[in-house]
């Protein structure tokens, strides 16, 4: 009997044990008025026997930091955890700088820009690069794409499977002579064997399958990152209460969040690209409105800068603001073509 | 999807009962609500609130499928890996074989550029047998603008395809498959439309073609922004049309001019909006497509067609499977054809933009050279 544990006298101890309470759990969300009344001792006594009982609890675990606050974690675990967690690449080494290494899993990301700019490439190019081996240095995950525009094209995902494959080898024949082995024999069928592909035609669905994700996850537990394609088409037309667009949005927005760390696995969002007028004249921003802005932790633009394509990061709690080139090719997202050259240099003198 | 009943999901019949009482039926109205609301509207706690949510959900969730299932279906079981051949090589080698099934691809040009053409020339690509390329079905025209030409149909299919356009009877059966439609307002489209979905697969339609989208909303009352909202509905229906059937669908567009205070910037570049105006004026492009932006995420390819230099050319301006390339063309009397099957690579945001050459060439005629 745990109370038996508990550093108070033996009357105390009877008392408790006759009123029902014989385990720690009972007494934790009690009161010290409440034990008062119940066990009909004066509240000081409540008081030390609820002491004795959560210190006893906070020497069973490791760190006391728990008794304190249900379900915290110090700063030092989450350095920790992050610290330990792969980012996924993007494919292009610049656009990977600015984001302090790729995207980050436990975080939601929101890109965004104008229709043709490489949104969907960029999708595509994620959901394969998830599945790059653990040996190489990536997550070996699978992925989820949901498509709510119909923009996603099996030609193009075999094109950038085939590629990335083409890569991978390349970087285990380096590794072959620095002499770290490892085997890589993926096919591109495997990886598009990988891709969870769902279809959503209305709102509906798309509120549906979020709410369906916790579920699908927890049987598909390989799952590392959510893409979604794109959040705003289906909420861009005829809404006519703004005021319900918004909850529901902002509804949707908290559960991405909540799967994205419940299951450590990176969630990218992708916004269409409106105007707004500011200041006097028309800008472009992001669609869906000021409140939806705030739901998302990262916020990625991209856009056109002269005649290349370009990353803003808009928003990140720990990086700055920061922009990069990069180019989409026929092998998927890569590095702009004006930096190649150096990255090829580089590359030599490091090996 | 939606608008599935809830007394039909399964539920546990007390909860589902509830649901009814408070006159909660269809999905879509359950999951329009958030959690809290649920409890307080039908009265009970969350727990039951949250299970009952998370069944509904399931239910409404389309089902899965994995890419390669996807590949297996699409590319290695349907006609010419799911694409419509356009018979302009460099054209399809870029669109990996043709107009895809399944997507809205969408010719946006000036006037008299040539898009009615090409789009004549696809229908009658699409109705052909399938020993000769095409796709053995019937084709819906809608025809907004009256521009539909049978005789113009039937030189194109003559000239092209001389082999099967002689032979006693092809020329009526061809142009038998091609089923033109003339409404007169965007309801009667809407009308149309809603028909089309049950009409299509039973009537083995394989080709659907809008000619031209921006003219069904140039009627309707309401200038600039709202006239986009016009047609939401209509963009979300015809793209589930071209999935659920997957079929091709290709839609014309129209252009507008560019006011000086368009939206071309974010607001992390406006430092450099000074020099971006002063370049903008420079430009001898001062067209867009209409529609809006909304419109332009929509379409999944977008062909753009323009003048440049007395040259015509047909440019891969969106397309998630293509790289950036510009081929110049022609039209002739067998339709449009390509000059040469290298395309040219336009890198930037060049691509987009649509050129237009005056009249200048054909007011300022000058008789003489022809003597």
């Amino acid at each position: 009997m745990e109370v038996g544990r508990l550093p108070i006298s033996a009357s105390l101890r009877g008392k408790l044990i006759t009123a029902g309470y014989t385990t720690f759990a009972s007494l934790s969300s009690l009161s010290h008025s409440d034990l008062a009344r119940d066990l009909k001792i004066p509240e000081s006594e409540a008081l030390e026997i609820l002491k004795a009982a959560s210190l006893d609890c906070g020497l069973d675990k490791p760190d006391k930091s728990n008794v304190i606050v249900n379900g915290a974690q110090t700063a030092w675990e989450m350095l920790h955890e992050e610290q330990s967690f792969p980012r996924i690449t993007t494919s292009s080494s610049d656009l990977d700088n600015i984001l302090g290494g790729g995207i980050n899993c436990k975080e939601v990301t929101e890109i965004g820009g104008l229709p043709g700019i490489g949104k969907t490439q960029m999708g595509i190019q994620l959901a394969v690069n998830v599945q790059i081996p653990v040996d190489l240095g990536g997550l070996g995950g699978k992925a989820v794409y949901v498509d709510t525009e119909g923009s996603f094209m099996v030609e193009r995902a075999l094109q950038i499977a085939k590629a990335s494959i083409v890569e991978m080898s390349n970087y285990t024949e380096l590794l072959k002579k620095k002499n770290r082995v490892c085997q890589v024999d993926i096919q591109p069928t495997d990886i598009l064997d990988n891709i969870f592909y769902f279809r959503i035609c209305t709102y509906t669905e798309q509120i549906a399958l979020i709410n369906y994700l916790d579920k699908f996850i927890l049987e598909h537990k390989d799952v590392k990152i959510v893409i979604v394609d794109s959040v705003t088409f289906h909420f861009r037309q005829d809404f006519e209460d703004l005021g319900l667009r918004t909850r529901l949005l902002g509804g949707m927005a908290l559960k991405l969040m909540n799967l994205a760390k419940k299951y450590n696995l990176a969630v990218v969002i992708f916004n269409q690209a409106t105007t707004k007028y500011v200041e006097g004249s028309f800008q472009l921003s992001l669609a869906l409105g000021d409140s939806w802005s705030h739901c998302c932790t990262n916020r990625v633009i991209l856009h056109w800068n002269g005649d290349e394509r370009n990353a803003y990061l808009d928003k990140s709690p720990s990086l700055r603001s920061a922009s990069a080139p990069f180019s989409v090719t026929s092998e998927g997202i890569r590095n702009s073509a004006s930096n190649h050259k150096r990255i090829k240099l580089m590359l030599k003198l490091c090996l | 999807m939606a608008n599935k009943l809830i007394n039909q999901m399964g539920l546990p019949k007390s909860i589902a009962n509830v649901f009814t009482a408070r006159n909660i039926t269809t999905a879509k109205e359950a999951l329009s609500l958030t959690e809290f609301e649920l409890m307080e509207v039908l009265d009970v706690n969350l727990a039951e609130v949250s299970s009952a949510i998370a069944r509904i959900s399931e239910i409404t969730c389309p089902p899965y499928q994995t890419v390669l299932s996807l590949m297996e279906q699409q590319v290695q079981k349907e006609h010419n890996g799911g694409h419509l051949s356009t018979r302009l090589k460099g054209l399809d080698d870029a669109l990996c074989g043709g107009i895809p099934f399944g997507v809205l691809t969408e010719l946006v040009g000036p006037a008299g550029i040539g898009k009615t053409q090409f789009c004549l020339k696809l229908a009658l690509l699409a109705s052909l047998p399938e020993a000769y390329g095409g796709l053995d079905g019937r084709v819906i025209y809608i025809d907004v603008e009256s521009k539909f030409s049978s005789r113009r149909m039937i030189e194109i299919g003559s000239k092209s395809f001389p082999e099967i356009f002689h032979k006693k009877g092809m020329a009526q059966e061809m142009a038998g498959r091609i089923l033109v439609m003339r409404p007169t307002s965007l309801s009667e489209f809407t009308e149309s439309l809603q028909q089309l979905k049950i009409s299509l697969l039973q009537n083995q339609v394989k080709l659907l073609i809008i000619d031209s989208m921006a003219a069904l909303v140039a009627g309707e009352q309401g200038q600039g922004a709202p006239r986009q909202h016009l047609l939401g509905w209509h963009i979300s229906f015809i793209k589930s049309l071209a999935e659920f059937s997957r079929i091709p669908i290709v839609v014309t567009n129209q252009v507008r001019s560019q006011t000086r205070d368009e939206a071309c910037q974010y607001s992390f570049q406006v430092q450099n909006r000074e020099k971006a105006l002063h370049e903008h004026a420079e430009y001898d492009s001062h067209l867009v497509a209409a529609l809006g932006i909304h419109w332009a995420h929509a379409v999944t390819i977008r062909l753009v067609l323009d003048s440049k230099s007395g040259k015509r050319f047909i440019k891969l301006a969106k397309s998630p499977i293509s790289p950036p390339l510009a081929f110049a063309f022609s039209i002739t009397s067998s339709g449009i054809s390509l000059l040469s099957d290298g395309g040219i690579e336009l890198t930037g945001p060049e691509i987009n933009t649509i050129h237009c050459q005056g009249h200048s060439d054909v007011i300022n005629f000058d008789g003489k050279r022809f003597q």
